[in-house]
């Protein structure tokens, strides 16, 4: 029926409407392995470094009939939700995910019937192999390549092949009790046993944010019932705990497992979020660089007196830091540059500034695309739309993982220098501390008071050698102390 | 509120609805009776050139009937129409028989008003008005960008209620004071009819007296529906005609059904602070709405505010609070008919929809036959009895014969009447009543929905196309910082006509009528594209939309005249 409609949707006006993926994307966004004529749907990877999503909501449900290019479920990848479609018609037989639970890239999350003859097969299909294989398995087992899915298209071997088992890993094991329910939305965190915890509905939503698990807590509401207040004191009681826990004499106890029903708060583990895990992996692969710092001082009373000018205009420092550095990197293009392979330089045609932002939970690098092109107005225009879209969590992939050259700025806080770690895939990254009035010596031999920054480089020394970053660095001083380029 | 009620009874677990069941109840009453109203196109306009002639005979004998008509000797009337029910629909009908120059008659048992002005849409947009306003001074973020400094924002309960009320006085006033100076008899006490054109009313404890009117004018309405197992105390647990007084904001509140009285209630509660949970029978929140504009809708409405949901589920005992237990509600599978979960909550709403008032109505003694309680009428509004034929001189508009339970489509069906009993024979194009929610922002919509659309594309052979426009391009949305909305237009690219025009976003309400206007004269999307909206103003996303889409380029075949259903 798809065939009769001719959407004239305006694409550049949709991004919290949350358009579903075209084919044209070029994320992997869905395998499917052809089995009989049931389909399995697979965990989409819908970043290069995703490893593993959570099903924020399912669209269909159970037995709906989808059309190709439906949305059938919201994924959220390790830095933003996103409809994932389907590429076929026929019924939603089963699903195997709940909504709230999280299953590795490539792990099938439900099953696609053909006709509704066939959700009847489809359903005897994951009752057969979750009894052959009752644990979940966290580590899918690659199938052979049989899928002959001319949209599949690859960006890593073993990262959206099929499996063949319905294997599931949880994101909190916590939750595995309520995990046989078949709506995911309407389960109440009842527990066994005979003892049911109520809580509010706004309780539940912050205690799904944080991670926590309800059972156990104490509610103050009426009857016992569990309020928004309960879990703020919880999750402040933990990360207190888990503050002060840096002595090895608490050590053992935050390792502890929650039980008994008492004290959660103070002992509990609190998993990492998606977006926590996606920085994880990536601090520890930042160990294999080889990487070298460079520090320099840049007087910044023409930039500030410029910054005053322009501000009416919506200029922000971080677009005019981001364009000065672009401006910079014009002439150094070696310092935009990165080494993917350990084998090659990769020449970046573009200059890509990311900026990191911190957000709840987590930090992500909006990226401010062609930042040598755009004109300072429009790219403080672009930075304030990044960050509004980063704070709703609805950046597009390509508007968090296309930067060449990464900026760091912890000035806001009175930081003076600091040294940041190097994002893989990229060469260098600037650490850019405050700018603070500073006693120099000038060269005529007098003594004045300046505002001066201190930025630090680190980069990776296999493409970008020392002298390219001081060569760098000098140019940007020039630029931030003349800034008359910025506004051109 | 209440007026702007569709979807009747979806949580019921009696339910006698067909398979489509996802269809809210107006949408299914518009799409069944469609059919049949195309095939009376032909004979309609056969009769409107009949009927003139005998307009010009029926203004000759004035209060007397037509002797023409009525097969028997000539009569008098006291009346030459008596309406039954005193709400919008019945104010909407005197209103325009008084302009036809009809001698009038309104029997109210209640309050002039009805549901709409007392109970419904009027004192629940007092309460949406305040939850505007609050969401807006509780977004510090949104203040913020517009440069704006608020300290924390409070509310006084008592005031609120007090704000509805008086509003709802104030419309009752003038309502009461349109209809005296125009001439309208309001006669007071219950009314019924005890035989063809004869109508007894009167108050328990006082002699009833017995008018006769040439034609008779049932427009008695709708009360809450209450699911059995239900027990309203009015405190604890309650309807709509309990929330709008406000008496209590309670912490948390269950509402059982996510149609458009739960969704704009849920508005009002949570922006005055409470929690809620939704409990809907189906499988989706938001079952009446277009499929896409509800998801937009539940991402902007449900997901970001303190609410959860239960769906598939049907609430099958509720108790009220009491010696310091609170509310219970069992909910049991819709599917399975098995328990699911127990709920304890502060409160319970019972917005399940709402069941035609028609008892007592001496439908009897004519030998009429309520189908749920709604009176049968055919596509002009003339009542059918048991045996399927006409009952002469009788019509039921509104939602006690449940076509479109909404206030506006009421005073339309009213109007549509008149305009037969004066001679011009019209037949009233439900396609083209808009219906809107009033939360925040609104959701708006006329004609089918996507998929209706396309099951009447694919039975009837052509194609439909779908334009969409969003508010974050509208100039005046961005100015007022509130560019998330969608507006969506169904049309056939073939011929141009507009099939549906669904809106979410800032005065989605107040958007519509310029699609709804379009439907109803049969404007085509080639000639509205054409005309000119001010700017900046909102109206420019519904210009967007329509320029947006695509026409095939040889049209030649013009629409033909707005189709009646």
């Amino acid at each position: 029926m798809s065939h009769l409609l001719q959407t004239t949707f305006v694409p550049a006006t949709s991004p919290s409407l949350r358009r579903p993926l075209t084919r044209t994307t070029h994320y992997p966004t869905r395998a499917l392995h052809i089995q009989s004529k049931i389909r399995e749907i697979f965990m989409p990877a819908l970043s290069s470094t995703m490893t593993e999503g959570k099903i924020v909501s399912w669209i269909k449900s159970e037995g709906e009939k989808l059309s190709k290019g439906d949305s059938v479920v919201v994924v959220e990848s390790d830095k933003a939700d996103m409809d994932v479609e389907s590429f076929y018609d026929g019924y939603l037989a089963a699903i195997m995910v709940d909504e709230g639970l999280s299953a590795p890239v490539g792990a099938p999350i439900a099953l696609l019937a053909e006709s509704e003859e066939e959700i009847a097969a489809a359903l005897a299909q994951i009752s057969s192999s979750s009894s052959a294989a009752p644990a979940p398995d966290p580590a899918p087992a690659p199938a052979p390549a049989t899928a002959p899915d001319s949209s599949t298209s690859n960006d890593g071997p073993g990262a959206i092949t099929g499996v063949s088992s319905a294997s599931v890993s949880e994101n909190f094991s916590s939750r595995s009790s309520v995990a046989n329910g078949a709506m995911g939305s309407s389960v109440h965190p009842a527990s066994e046993g005979g003892k049911r915890v109520v809580a509010s509905p706004y309780a539940k939503k912050l205690a799904k944010e944080f991670g926590l698990d309800l059972r156990g807590l104490v509610g103050s509401g009426p009857n016992g019932r569990v309020v928004a207040k309960d879990v703020e004191a919880a999750v402040a009681a933990a990360a207190a705990a888990k503050v002060s826990a840096s002595g090895a004499a608490l050590a053992s106890e935050i390792t502890k497992p929650s039980g008994g029903g008492t004290a959660v708060d103070l002992g509990s583990v609190v998993p990492f979020t998606t977006m926590q895990n996606a920085v994880s992996r990536n601090m520890v692969e930042s160990l294999s660089v080889p990487t070298f710092r460079v520090g320099y001082t840049i007087t910044t009373d023409a930039l500030d007196a410029l910054y005053k000018k322009i501000k009416s205009k919506g200029v922000t420092m971080t677009a005019m830091l981001a364009k000065a550095t672009a401006l910079a990197l014009v002439k150094h293009p070696i310092v935009n540059s990165s080494c993917r392979d350990g084998k090659s330089f990769t020449h970046n045609s573009n200059i890509n500034i990311a900026v990191a932002v911190a957000i709840d939970g987590g930090l992500i690098t909006p990226v401010l695309q062609d930042a040598d092109k755009i004109d300072i107005y429009s790219l403080s225009r672009k930075w304030k739309e990044l960050v509004d879209k980063a704070r709703a969590k609805q950046l597009q992939p390509h508007e968090y993982n296309t930067g060449t050259f990464t900026l760091s700025n912890l000035g806001m806080f009175g930081v003076d220098r600091f040294d940041a770690i190097l994002p893989p895939g990229t060469g260098a990254i600037m650490a850019v501390g405050a700018s603070q009035p500073t006693l120099v010596g000038t060269k005529d031999g007098r003594i004045g008071l300046k505002n001066q920054m201190q930025v630090n480089v680190t980069a990776d020394h296999r493409v970008i050698y020392g002298a390219d970053l001081a060569a760098f660095l000098q140019t940007l001083a020039k630029i931030i102390e003349d800034p008359k380029d910025l506004t051109l | 509120m209440q007026a702007s009620v569709s979807s009747l009874s979806i949580s019921h677990p009696n339910s006698t609805f067909p398979s489509n069941i996802r269809l809210c109840g107006l949408r299914q009453e518009a799409l069944r009776i469609h059919s049949v109203s195309q095939l009376n196109k032909r004979e309609s306009r056969r009769i409107r050139i009949v009927s003139r002639k005998s307009c010009l005979q029926k203004r000759l004998v004035s209060v007397s009937a037509s002797a023409s008509e009525n097969c028997g000797p000539p009569k008098s009337f006291d009346y030459d129409l008596v309406i039954i029910g005193a709400g919008v629909g019945g104010h909407g009908a005197a209103l325009h028989a008084v302009e036809k120059g009809l001698k009038t008659a309104i029997v109210e048992g209640d309050v002039v008003g009805g549901t709409c002005v007392n109970r419904g849409c009027v004192p629940s947009k007092a309460l949406l008005a305040v939850s505007g306003r609050m969401r807006e001074l509780q977004n510090e973020h949104h203040m913020k960008a517009l440069g704006l400094q608020v300290a924390a924002a409070g509310y006084d309960r008592q005031a609120v209620a007090d704000h509805a009320n008086n509003l709802a006085s104030k419309i009752r006033n003038n309502l009461t004071n349109s209809m005296r100076s125009l001439g309208v008899d309001i006669l007071t006490g219950f009314g019924t009819i005890l035989g063809p054109q004869k109508v007894k009313y009167g108050k328990v404890g006082f002699p009833n007296n017995v008018i006769t009117a040439k034609d008779i004018i049932i427009a008695t309405g709708s009360v809450p529906f209450v699911p059995r197992g239900i027990e309203v105390d009015g405190k604890t647990v309650i309807t709509s005609d309990h929330a709008l007084k406000l008496e209590v904001v309670p912490d948390w509140i269950a509402i059982v059904g996510s149609g458009y009285i739960g969704l704009e209630f849920s508005d009002v509660y949570t922006a005055l602070g409470s929690e809620v949970t939704f409990i809907e029978a189906l499988d989706l929140l938001m079952p009446g709405f277009d499929p896409e504009i509800g998801k937009l809708a539940q991402r902007v409405l449900i997901k970001p505010r303190k609410i959860d949901y239960h769906t598939g589920v049907f609430a099958t005992k509720i108790t009220p609070a009491k010696d310091g237990k609170p509310v219970i509600i069992e909910l049991t599978d819709a599917k399975t008919k098995e328990p699911k979960d127990t709920l304890e909550v502060d409160a319970a709403l019972i917005a399940t929809g709402r069941a035609p008032f028609t008892k007592g109505l001496g439908l009897e003694n004519i030998n009429v036959e309520t189908q749920r309680g709604f009176v049968p009428v055919d596509e002009r509004m003339r009542v059918l009895d048991a045996n399927g034929n006409l009952v002469p001189h009788l019509y039921c508009i509104g939602d006690a014969n449940g076509k479109m339970m909404l206030a506006h489509a009421a005073s339309a069906q009213g109007i549509s009447v008149v305009e037969q009993v004066t001679g011009r024979d019209h037949v009233l194009n439900h396609l083209s009543i808009p219906a809107a929610c009033f939360t925040h922002p609104e959701i708006s919509m006329v004609g089918l929905t996507e998929p209706q659309a396309k099951e009447k594309a694919e039975k009837e052979g052509f194609e439909i196309s779908i334009a969409k426009t969003s508010f974050k391009a509208n100039t005046k949305a961005l100015a007022e910082n509130e560019g998330e909305g969608l507006a969506k237009l169904i049309y056939r690219p073939d011929s141009g006509e507009i099939l549906g025009v669904h809106i979410f976003g800032m005065h989605a309400a107040d958007l519509i009528h310029e699609a709804s206007n379009a439907i109803a004269l049969g404007t085509r999307v080639q000639d509205i594209k054409f005309a000119v909206h001010a700017h900046p103003t909102l109206s420019e996303v519904l210009d967007e939309l329509f320029k947006s889409a695509k026409i095939n380029a040889s049209v030649t075949e013009p629409v033909g005249e707005p189709v009646a259903v």
